[in-house]
This record gives structure tokens, C-alpha cells and sequence, in this order.
């Protein structure tokens, strides 16, 4: 009854939700009394038995230029290797595009019941259950995986990553046979300098209220200070004045950072599935009547361009910058 | 060349959600029912495109659902599309859905099976991946553009951190979301077709079920907001600092 966990890498190296899916199964295995190991793709600058310290106590690698993009074909086959290399009954990994793309054709080869969105440790007493998001964030629901190897695709921010205990992990280079794709590379276009949306812990967000993208200059700044990362409504990506990937909400990414500041949006239902499970929410918004209120666990009712600039101030006396 | 549009049925997005039998079930009591915002606006309206420049294209809808699917599959035949398969099934597992649609697609020879890129109540992504792999097809999964020269096809797709552009064959299976399509409103001539177009109940074939919901649960209710006086937004920060310990 091990575990094995899907580390996903961008660029060689280890992406943040792959830490925190890595201390995920170590606690999986854990409670399973066996043990958790982690298979990487492609290749890697970092150095795979660091994952030990996350629990992980064994580390398959296979550093094959072909896996260094994501063919879901392709990587589904190999992780299928993985996986019988390893003996693993639970197979972990990161909510994101890659495990989108991989882990129901994986389902599916290997007859094991997905749950993908994963915000809990799952419950193994007699059963198998796990609890995911669902209804875009408006609710939860506990969803029982009835077959022998299961799938959890765990979704970023939702658990910590320094919760593993460290162990040694020993490295394996394993050689998975790998078949020739159908999908041809043509290009690739990568966001990069930018913390991904998904997993910043910090997130500043701007909407309608803002008039126009010439004024999203103090929400970057106020990003900036934070280390957080910018997000927008949907109408303020549909004209354009943000990029399509900043759009949150039921018809976007759905988030949970630790601190979601709303400035200049509404609080439309829509909006709120995609950022309700936030730990601190603060909207600023010059309606009190502002649905986002209900929602908020910090508030001020203002005009953003006079609030904005003050905040930005304040900030930057705590973090000491001139 | 045929497609295969896959459409859902979702409650509204402003639908109150609500459980009942002990949160068991979905409460269904005053909720309005929609085409998975994905499958129509996207999947569906990109289908239609692609037969408007080949008008020989075959264009079909399937559902994997009860009666209760007919009226939002009689709205996306008013888009387009000329017939539509129901499989006739209330079944929720997603491989279970995916076995019933891989059976038609199979049997009818499909070139291209699109779907939207989740659906805005289970959130799981999953169906397409699924289907890609029980037809052992190639699978393009959360795309924003799809383009076709014969049987070569285009896509450009979402990847961690970015986009990718790729060429693939038909047949493929491919997940579609914003960028591929603009939403369309059908007509008054939609509408009344789409009465007289073909919908087809099928019963499903057998296939595995790997999960089963267990029961929902509501998050829990924030505790109230704490207004700042906005003369003085370094209380904000020092608040977010100090008590939330979120800076
Ligand atoms: C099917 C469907 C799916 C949708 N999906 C999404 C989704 O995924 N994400 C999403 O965001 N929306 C979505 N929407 C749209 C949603 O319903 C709202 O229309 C949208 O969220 C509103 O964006 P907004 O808050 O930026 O703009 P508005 O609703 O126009 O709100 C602007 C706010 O700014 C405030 N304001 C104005 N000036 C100032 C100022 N100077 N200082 C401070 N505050 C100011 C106003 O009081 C107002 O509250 C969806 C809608 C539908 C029908």
C-alpha cells in the first residue's frame, strides 16, 4: 500500500504545489502505515533527494529531453511504468494543466478512481474518501474512491508543505520504455518572472471599479510589496485590460491564497466561487451596499484612488522600503 | 469529417446550492438548468465554426443523462448541430460517463470529440482525458484555439505557466475553454429547428464505476466583516499584519 507522488517541474525545477503534494503523500503514507515515493519527468536542475525532506523516501527520476514537455499520451504511459515500478496503491498529484491533462487518462489505464481537486488529507477508515471543491468552490463534497489504486490530484494552497517529516531519499534513475508522440511541439510561450496565479500566497485583484488598465499601476506595486500575484473579474479580462489568465472566478481559475485583496470589484457571485475558500479576504470597495462585504473579513469603504495609495505607503513603512 | 460535441447539463451559475437527504444529494428544488458554460460557449460554438467553412461536416451532440437533459440539449441543437444521443443514465462517476460517450464515439466514427474543460459543478477535468484514453487517441486538453487544414489540426493549449501551440491528426479528443469561441445567442430560426432535429435515447452499455459521492458539505460561514474608517487604511495594514498575521 505505498504512495507515489508525481512531482511536476517547470523549467528543472521542483514547482511549490509539487513540495506541498509531496508532503500530502508522506502524510497519506503515513497514515497507511507505508511509505511515500515520488517519480520527476524530464530534466531537472534541482537535486531529486531533496524531496526527502518533504518525506519522500524514494525519488524515480528519468531525465529523457522527450518528457520535458507534456505529451498526456505519452506521460500516461510512462507514470503507468511508474507506478508498477513502485507497487503504488495511492498516486498523488498537483491540480494543475499537467495533472488536467494526465491524470484522467491515468484514471482510466489503470481502472483507479480520481478525485481531483483535493483539499484534505483523505479519510481511510474502512473506506476511501476524499474531499475536493466542488460547484466551483461554492461547496464541498466528500467522494469515496472504490477501487484498489486510487488518484488524488490535490489542488495548490491547500496543504502545507513544511508539514512533511524529513527522511533520506534514495535516487533512482529508472528507464521507462517511452513511445513516440502524436502531438508535435510546434512553440511555446511562458509566462515567466511572474508568480503563478495558482499558487501565490498572496493575491491583489482589480475590477471594473479601476476605469481602466492605465490605473492597475498601484495594484502591481501593491503586488510587488507583498510578493503577491495580480489577479482580475472577468469583465475587466473580456476588454482587455488584464490578460485572459488573471481572470478568477467560476468561469476562471478558482484560487486559495492566504490573503485575497479585492479592489473595485463587486462581489458577484461568479466572482466569489473563484476566491471564497481565500483564508483573509479585504475588499475595498466605495459601495457599502457591495455584496463582497458578506464575503470579506476585511472591509473599507472608500474610494480605491485615494485608499490605494495610503495602503501602498503603510506597506511599505512594515516592510522598511524607502 | 464528424464531431462530436459532449454537452452537460449544470445548474445556473447564480443557482443558490443546497443539499438535501441528509447532504446526500444535490437539492434541486428552484434551480435553473444550463448548458455547462464551457461545452456551449467553447466546445459547442467552435464546432459550429468548423461545419460553417465545411458545410459537409457532420455535427453531433451527446449526453450522458435523464429526461430531465432534454430541454438544455434542445437549446444546444438550437445553436447547432443536427442530431443529438442521450444516453439514458444518471450516473455521476466520471469514467462511467466517459466508457458511455467512447461507445458512441466509437460506433460512430467521430474524427473529433470536443468537450468544455470542466464542468462548473464537479470541477473535475476529467471526462476528456478519460475518453482520450479508453479510445487510445491522442488528447489536447484545456485548448484556446483549434484550427484545421484536412485532417492536420492546430491547437493551442493552456500548459503550467503558459500556452504551447501543437500540431496533432485526426482523431483526436480535445477540451476546450476560453479563446476558442465567443458565446452565441440562438435564434428565433434555431429555436423552432431545433423541435423536429433528432434526439436519440440510448441505453448505456456496462462500465466500471471508481468513485461514488459520499455526502457534500457547506464551508463554513464567515464570522463578519471588520470595517477599517477609510481616513485611516494603515489601521488595514496593520491589522493584516498583526491579528490575520496574512502580511
Ligand atoms: C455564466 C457567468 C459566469 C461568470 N463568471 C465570472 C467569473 O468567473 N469571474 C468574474 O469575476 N465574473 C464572472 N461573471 C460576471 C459576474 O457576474 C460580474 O458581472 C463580474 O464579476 C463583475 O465584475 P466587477 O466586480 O469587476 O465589476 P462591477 O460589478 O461593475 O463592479 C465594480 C465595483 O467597483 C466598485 N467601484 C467603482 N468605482 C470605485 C472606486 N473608485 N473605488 C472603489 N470601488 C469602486 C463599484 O462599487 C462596484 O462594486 C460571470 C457571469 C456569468 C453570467
Amino acid at each position: 500500500m505505498s504512495v507515489l507522488v508525481f512531482i511536476d517541474q517547470a523549467d528543472g525545477q521542483f514547482k511549490k504545489s509539487s513540495l506541498e503534494a509531496a508532503a500530502y503523500g508522506a502524510a497519506v503514507a503515513k497514515a497507511m502505515g507505508s511509505k511515500a515515493e515520488a517519480v520527476v519527468l524530464g530534466n531537472i536542475t534541482e537535486d531529486a533527494a531533496s524531496l526527502g525532506q518533504y518525506g519522500i523516501s524514494k525519488v524515480f527520476t528519468a531525465a529523457n529531453a522527450t518528457l520535458d514537455t507534456v505529451d498526456a499520451q505519452v506521460y500516461t504511459d510512462v507514470l503507468a511504468q511508474a507506478v508498477e515500478k513502485s507497487g503504488a496503491d495511492v498516486i498523488i498529484f498537483t491540480n494543475n494543466s499537467t495533472a488536467k491533462a494526465v491524470a484522467p487518462r491515468l484514471s482510466a489505464r489503470l481502472k483507479a478512481g480520481l478525485v481531483a481537486g483535493a483539499v484534505a488529507l483523505p479519510e481511510i477508515n474502512g473506506g476511501f474518501s476524499v474531499k475536493k471543491t466542488v460547484f466551483s468552490g461554492k461547496a464541498f463534497a466528500h467522494v469515496n474512491i472504490e477501487t484498489a489504486k486510487k488518484i488524488i490530484s490535490l489542488n495548490p494552497n491547500s496543504y502545507h508543505a513544511a508539514a512533511g517529516e524529513a527522511v533520506t531519499a534514495t535516487v533512482e534513475a529508472f528507464e521507462p520504455a517511452i513511445k513516440a508522440g502524436k502531438v508535435q511541439l510546434v512553440s511555446q510561450n511562458k509566462i515567466s518572472g511572474e508568480i503563478p496565479l495558482s499558487e501565490a500566497e498572496i493575491v491583489v485583484s482589480g475590477g471594473r471599479g479601476l476605469k481602466g488598465p492605465e490605473n492597475w499601476g498601484m495594484i502591481e506595486e501593491l503586488a510587488k510589496l507583498l510578493g503577491a500575484a495580480t489577479a482580475c473579474s472577468r469583465p475587466v479580462a473580456d476588454v482587455h485590460w488584464r490578460p485572459h489568465h488573471e481572470h478568477v472566478g467560476q468561469t476562471g481559475l478558482a484560487i486559495a491564497p492566504n490573503l485575497y485583496i479585492a479592489v473595485g470589484i463587486s462581489g458577484a457571485i461568479q466572482h466569489l466561487a473563484g476566491v471564497n475558500r481565500s483564508k483573509v479576504i479585504v475588499v475595498i470597495n466605495k459601495d457599502k451596499e457591495a455584496p463582497f462585504f458578506k464575503a470579506a473579513d476585511y472591509g473599507i469603504v472608500g474610494d480605491a484612488f485615494e485608499v490605494m495609495p495610503k495602503i501602498i505607503e503603510a506597506v511599505k513603512k512594515l516592510k522598511g522600503v524607502a | 469529417m464528424k464531431i462530436l460535441v459532449c454537452i452537460s447539463k449544470t445548474p445556473d451559475t447564480t443557482a443558490k446550492i443546497a443539499f438535501a437527504d441528509n447532504n446526500t444529494k444535490f437539492a434541486p428544488e428552484g434551480v435553473q438548468w444550463i448548458i455547462n458554460p464551457y461545452d456551449e460557449w467553447y466546445a459547442l460554438v467552435r464546432a459550429i465554426e468548423l461545419k460553417e467553412a465545411d458545410p459537409a461536416t457532420v455535427l453531433h451532440l451527446i449526453n450522458v443523462g435523464t429526461a430531465d437533459s432534454d430541454p438544455i440539449i434542445r437549446k444546444a441543437l438550437a445553436l447547432g448541430g443536427e442530431e443529438a444521443i442521450r444516453v439514458n443514465s444518471d450516473h455521476a462517476d466520471p469514467y462511467f460517463i466517459a466508457a458511455q460517450i467512447a461507445a458512441v464515439a466509437k460506433e460512430g466514427g467521430y474524427d473529433l470529440v470536443l468537450t468544455g474543460k470542466e464542468t462548473i459543478d464537479y470541477n473535475g477535468s476529467s471526462i476528456g482525458g478519460m475518453l482520450a484514453e479508453i479510445l487510445d487517441l491522442p488528447y489536447i486538453s484545456h485548448a484556446l484555439k483549434l484550427d484545421l487544414q484536412g485532417s492536420e489540426v492546430t491547437t493551442v493549449r493552456e500548459i503550467e505557466g503558459g500556452e504551447e501551440t501543437n500540431k496533432v491528426s485526426l482523431p483526436l479528443v480535445v477540451s476546450c475553454q476560453k479563446g476558442m469561441a465567443e458565446q452565441r445567442i440562438p435564434n428565433m430560426k434555431g429555436i423552432m429547428g431545433a423541435r423536429s432535429k433528432p434526439l436519440k435515447v440510448v441505453e448505456p452499455v456496462a462500465a466500471d464505476t471508481l468513485t461514488s459521492i459520499r455526502n457534500f458539505e457547506m464551508p463554513p460561514a464567515k464570522a463578519g466583516v471588520k470595517l477599517v474608517d477609510a481616513e485611516h487604511p494603515e489601521e488595514l495594514v496593520r491589522l493584516l499584519h498583526e491579528e490575520a498575521k496574512a502580511i
